[in-house]
């Protein structure tokens, strides 16, 4: 009981941190809302010059969720990743080891806190993008389109979970690797356009990113009638599959940090040896 | 058992390195009982915060066993860790963009302390630092030394029954150790608690602890009260010289050099069996060219109980 109290406000110290600290950084605002809309606007005026008028808003409407998304990406890659390496660096990791509460407590805070700072700036993006580019979103089930929206960020933030031992491990490599996963994630992803163009089997290799199915579940619920003949899979099946993809990335991370952790104690060092 | 805070048993812990395999603790047994301020004194690479980190769950032993509380720290960690707290004078751990407040709140929760106990302590403990006009300033503006006791803070506000201090005082000014060396020392009597200290420095662990432990390349060479050490050098006499700067100087005596770069100077401390054998000394400084500043015989410290055990100086 006590152990549970003392995790619960374990996890809500650590989100507080990542709320607080977004709000008083104001360039995190340019970062995760102008940047992507920057990017979204480019497509919308390539989309705009060469796609036929019926399709547009279907096209559209994926680019402005794609853009809000990308968020979330940014978040996990350079917020969840990279924060142990940070949290070490800082010389909070062995404070947080030491403290009697499970290390998960401390990678779902920063999940939570991250979660709910970035969807605010999801929000705008959506809002701000529809404004500016004259989008407009059919909303045809909130129960589904809401399950899609939880299962995804759940998803990607147990990827995230795993990412943050894992860049820990790899040492210095962490930086690179997150700048080399950036890019054909964005591709990947279907960020700005329907993944399916890509090829079925690419469509389907991709969908280990959370992000793909989640993009085109919502795509899908919110971009009207042309968006769903460019779907994937059938929304239920995407939403259940994000759900095994939550079990398993959030199972892979529990595992990853306690090696992690007993690597430190027996070794006294936290990267690999071979890195 | 029950009454010890610190038990260790054929404590060793060696490390993986390029070069091979590090000693950094050598079959450590130590016994620190509850309510005691005990202090490490070593130099730079001794062990001591190694040890330090296995005591606090960090670390595993390579062999030997650890206590704390009666709680073994490899197979009862969870036990321990409620129990402990740690802070390293030269850690620089916290967000940069939290309050010095919110900052210490941050790490009480980890030991899920109450919010409004929390709070309190913070206060109260702000207020005991001189820290108080700096509560609502981010961290990442505020001086090495407030950090310095921003941590102690840290490790306070847990309320441990003992507390962990690597080098707390490192690179503090008088005024600043001697706030927090009282304010420790008056924490510990008053609550109980135990305290285990390391530090290089002689004078702090004379004046703040109940017993020391001296250790030399993962050793315990001695452990007891400072006055019970200093009787291992009451027999000798003790000469402190003030000299020009020199390189190095060969002396079948036991001394220790502290070199002072600034003022282009040597201090010796020589831990001498009788004193006839000053004059030999000073001719023979001479004859190096070495130049005569000062000399005064002096009383024997824990510096001389370190030179007497390992033969040469705590800081070379
Ligand atoms: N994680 C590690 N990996 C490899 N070697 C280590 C590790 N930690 C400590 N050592 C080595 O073990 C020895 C003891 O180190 P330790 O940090 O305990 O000394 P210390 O007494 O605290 O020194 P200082 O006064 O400089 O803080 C040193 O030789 C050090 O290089
Ligand atoms: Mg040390």
């Amino acid at each position: 009981m006590n152990n549970l109290r003392r995790n619960l406000k374990a996890v809500y110290a650590r989100a507080y941190v990542r709320i607080v600290g977004m709000n008083r950084e104001p360039s995190w605002v340019v970062f995760t809302i102008f940047l992507p809309l920057l990017s979204v606007a480019a497509f919308v005026y390539v989309y705009k010059a060469t796609a036929p008028p019926e399709i547009i808003n279907s096209l559209l409407a994926r680019v402005i969720i794609g853009g809000a998304m990308l968020a979330f990406w940014m978040n996990v890659l350079w917020g969840m990743g990279n924060n142990f390496y940070y949290e070490k660096e800082l010389g909070n990791l062995d404070l947080y080891l030491m403290a009697p509460i499970s290390k998960t407590s401390i990678l779902l805070g920063m999940a939570l806190g991250g979660m709910f700072s970035t969807t605010i700036r999801a929000i705008a993006t959506i809002l701000l993008g529809a404004v500016l580019f004259n989008v407009s979103f059919t909303l045809e089930s909130p129960l589904s389109l809401g399950l899609v929206f939880l299962m995804t960020l759940t998803s990607l933030y147990g990827l995230g979970m795993l990412f943050a031992s894992l860049f820990l491990m790899y040492g210095r490599g962490a930086w690179h690797t997150a700048n080399l996963m950036q890019e054909p994630i964005f591709i990947l992803s279907g960020f700005y356009f329907p993944i399916k163009f890509l090829g079925f089997f690419i469509a389907l290799l991709a969908s280990f990113i959370p992000l793909t199915l989640g993009i085109d579940a919502m795509n899908q619920l919110l971009g009207g009638s042309f968006a769903k003949k460019w779907s994937l899979l059938p929304v239920n099946l995407e939403i259940l599959i994000l759900t095994g993809l939550t079990a398993v990335f959030f199972a892979l991370a529990v595992k990853a940090l306690n090696f992690m952790e007993t690597m430190s104690k027996k070794e006294g060092r936290l990267t690999l040896r071979y890195m | 058992m029950q009454s010890l805070a610190i038990e260790t048993r054929a404590l060793v812990r060696t490390f993986k390195t390029e070069k091979g395999h590090i000693t950094a603790l050598d079959n450590v047994n130590l016994k620190v009982k509850q309510g005691e301020l005990f202090g490490l004194l070593g130099p730079n690479g001794s062990g001591k915060t190694t040890l330090i980190k296995i005591l606090c769950t960090l670390l595993y032993p390579t062999s030997g066993e650890a206590y704390v509380s009666g709680y073994d720290v490899v197979k009862e960690s969870n036990k321990v860790r409620e129990i402990v707290n740690m802070v390293s004078g030269e850690e620089s751990s916290g967000y940069g963009i939290l309050t010095v407040r919110e900052n210490i709140w941050l790490f009480s929760q980890l030991y899920g302390i109450p919010d409004k106990v929390a709070w309190e302590r913070i206060d109260e403990l702000l207020k005991l630092m001189g820290l108080e006009e700096r509560a609502d300033t981010r961290v990442h503006k505020i001086s090495t030394g407030e950090r310095q006791k921003m941590n102690l803070c840290r490790g306070l506000v847990t309320d441990p029954q003992i507390l962990f201090l690597d080098e707390p005082t490192v690179g503090l000014d008088v005024n600043a150790s001697r706030t927090i060396r009282e304010y420790v020392k008056k924490w510990v009597r008053e609550n109980g608690r135990t305290l285990f200290l390391t530090t290089h420095n002689m004078m702090e662990a004379e004046e703040m602890c109940d017993r020391v432990a001296i250790i030399d390349r993962g050793r315990i060479l001695a452990c007891d009260s400072p006055s019970n050490l200093k009787k291992l050098v009451s027999k000798e006499v003790v000469l402190e010289l003030e000299t020009s700067l020199f390189d190095g100087i060969d002396l079948p005596y036991k001394f220790s050099i502290e070199k002072n770069l600034a003022k282009n100077t040597a201090k010796m401390r020589f831990l001498l069996e009788d004193e006839s054998v000053i004059p030999k000394i000073i001719s023979k400084l001479t004859e190096n060219s070495i130049k005569l500043i000062s000399l005064k015989k002096s009383e024997p410290s824990l510096e001389d109980v370190f030179i007497q055990l390992v033969g040469r100086g705590l800081h070379e």
